[in-house]
């Protein structure tokens, strides 16, 4: 093999390495905590009392939350993100779909702590008043925002599946006699189903793992929320919130690490669902 | 581009350290958010006659500060609140615990402007962040719910209220924040909700009372009269929310620790503490 080649293999598997590194090292400081304390009301329980003696550690009100929060985010953003994918890439003007591309790549760049403040200047009031809450920090906003901040990862992904599906596919189809419309919807979104499925999954990912902006926005109750209107505090702003002040070792410590492995665990579920899903239907 | 700016890099760097022909020491200050304008204004005021002592101030909230202090990060923890037990055996088994008390601050309670309620008991101040009181209404206002705003578990006004409040100073040793209690992971974005929601209600340190954000006077009990916090009231102690603002350091308190804490400790070092609306100690 030329080393150049043994070059690429090799950075192939540092990166495998090191995510199995990242897991053992989520696993090995969550250990002690589900060794010696955990139970079911772990995840059943509504309590969280860190700092309390004795202290008490129940997430569901955080898986709960993250759960909604995502859900939202994706339901109103996937629509959104893959319209304009298609848009992009099959209605548009040449010189618009290149101005809105850099649109989105720069949106992609902005830290989500810029977010985070529109959220609570611009969206969380609005949300208050329109559905008359008795706060606007809550699930629903946060959601929304995530579901803006994900758009520059659907978009472009989209975008780019249906740009790589070969254009004999819709010269065929014109030449079958279909129109524009059709060809797009019957022959090149089809096509790219699987492109575009990544790009949702990608952005499930992001939703999921985002924490600046839901720390700021969602409102930080710690209580089950039972609606989206209310607040609430997803895991990643409960880890971002409490990880920095919790004794090195401590059960707290422990306990936020477990509370992290779920959410790693979350992923990995619905990215092994989404991925048999997408090689059945290829499989077909 | 790259080429130039690791040359810009390395320039910076020979010239920083050509300037440094004198030794500088560098004193970390690291804890309260709601002592890191204190700090940061007198380790300012500090610096200007102390050319050799550099201090770097950072908030993140006193346990943040106190954990840093135990894995000997920083030099000194500055804490709004008194170290747990947990806490001072372990800083016990790294030297000698200096606790000084540099301020006082007075922890406000706050409304929204428009809120009609201008006092409440202490009492009543438990009952409605345990949840026992949710609705203004209880208390003379509007017909409205009360939505709790309380700093989250980094910040030592959460164990102050806590332990001073919630628990009525220890009597009621097992009270919690109620579950509906909305963390807020700032002074600043707590700050903020207050003076946006009409029927939000917070504790914020004295230094952060604007206009914008109404202050609720405090009545020790039903026989007292309300005291609204200011530096007269939490002086004379007749303002009940009120707390020491400690720096926490382990070890030999000597060289530039010894003058650092010696000026904050100083008329010079107080005055300081009163320009930002905190209470000097004497």
């Amino acid at each position: 093999m030329p080393y150049q080649q043994r070059l690429v293999t090799m950075a192939g598997y540092t990166v495998l390495l090191i995510t199995a590194l990242i897991f053992s090292f989520l696993v090995q400081q969550s250990w002690p905590f589900i060794q010696e304390h955990i139970s079911l009301e772990f995840f059943t329980g509504d309590r969280w009392l860190p700092v309390s003696l004795p202290p008490v550690f129940q997430i569901r009100g955080f898986l709960v939350s993250s759960v909604m929060i995502t859900a939202l985010a994706i339901v109103v953003g996937v629509p959104f993100g893959v319209l304009a994918a298609v848009s992009l890439a099959e209605l548009l003007p040449h010189g618009i779909r290149v101005v809105f591309r850099s649109i989105f790549e720069v949106a992609a760049g902005i830290p989500s702590v810029v977010f985070g403040f529109l959220g609570i200047k611009l969206v969380a009031p609005a949300v208050a008043n329109f559905f008359n809450l008795p706060t606007g920090l809550t699930g629903f906003s946060a959601g929304i925002v995530l579901s803006v901040m994900i758009l520059p990862t659907l978009v472009s992904l989209s975008e780019e599946a249906l740009r790589n599906v070969p254009r004999e596919y819709s010269e065929a189809s014109y030449a079958l006699g279909a129109s524009r419309w059709q060809t797009i919807w019957r022959v090149v979104v089809p096509t790219a189903q699987s492109g575009i499925a990544a790009s949702i999954l990608l952005a499930v990912g992001r939703a999921i793992g985002e924490t600046m902006t839901v720390l700021m926005v969602a409102g930080g109750r710690l209580a089950t929320p039972s609606s989206i209107f209310e607040p609430m505090r997803p895991i990643t702003a409960l880890i971002a919130s409490e990880v920095p002040n919790a004794a090195r070792f401590s059960i707290q410590f422990h306990a936020l690490f477990t509370a992290g492995l779920m959410l790693f665990l979350i992923t990995l579920a619905v990215n092994a669902v989404a991925a048999s899903v997408i090689v059945g239907k290829k499989g077909r | 581009m790259k080429k130039i700016s690791i040359l810009a890099l390395v320039l910076t760097i020979a010239f920083v350290t050509m300037g440094c022909q004198t030794q500088v020491t560098t004193l970390d200050v690291t804890g309260s958010d709601t002592m890191v304008n204190l700090g940061a204004a007198l380790a300012e005021e500090f610096m200007k006659t102390n050319r050799t002592i550099e201090i770097a101030v950072s908030g993140g909230g006193s346990g943040t500060g106190i954990a840093a202090l135990l894995e000997g990060r920083t030099h000194i923890a500055q804490s709004s609140r008194d170290l747990r037990p947990e806490e001072r055996t372990r800083a016990a088994a790294r030297g000698t615990l200096h606790e000084i008390t540099v301020g006082w601050d007075g922890l406000a309670v706050a409304v929204h402007p428009s809120n009609p309620v201008n006092e409440l008991t202490l009492a009543q101040l438990a009952q409605i962040y345990r949840g026992e009181i949710r609705n203004w209404k209880e208390l003379g206002g509007n017909d409205a719910p009360i939505i709790i705003l309380s700093r989250d578990t980094t910040s030592g006004t959460f164990f102050f209220f806590r332990e001073f409040v919630v628990r009525e100073r220890g009597q009621k040793r097992d009270a919690e924040f109620h579950p509906d209690t909305m963390m807020m992971p700032s002074t600043e974005a707590l700050y903020q909700e207050i003076a946006r929601n009409p029927n939000a209600i917070g504790y914020v340190g004295l230094g952060f009372l604007r206009p914008t954000i109404k202050t609720i006077g405090i009545r020790a009990d039903e026989a007292a009269v309300a005291v609204l916090p200011s530096i007269e009231t939490v002086m004379n102690k007749t303002y009940p929310l009120a707390r020491p603002l400690f720096f926490f350091i382990v070890g030999e308190l000597t060289g530039a620790l010894q003058t650092y804490v010696d000026f904050v400790l100083s008329d010079e070092g107080q005055q300081v503490v009163r320009n930002l609306e905190f209470v000097p100690i004497r």
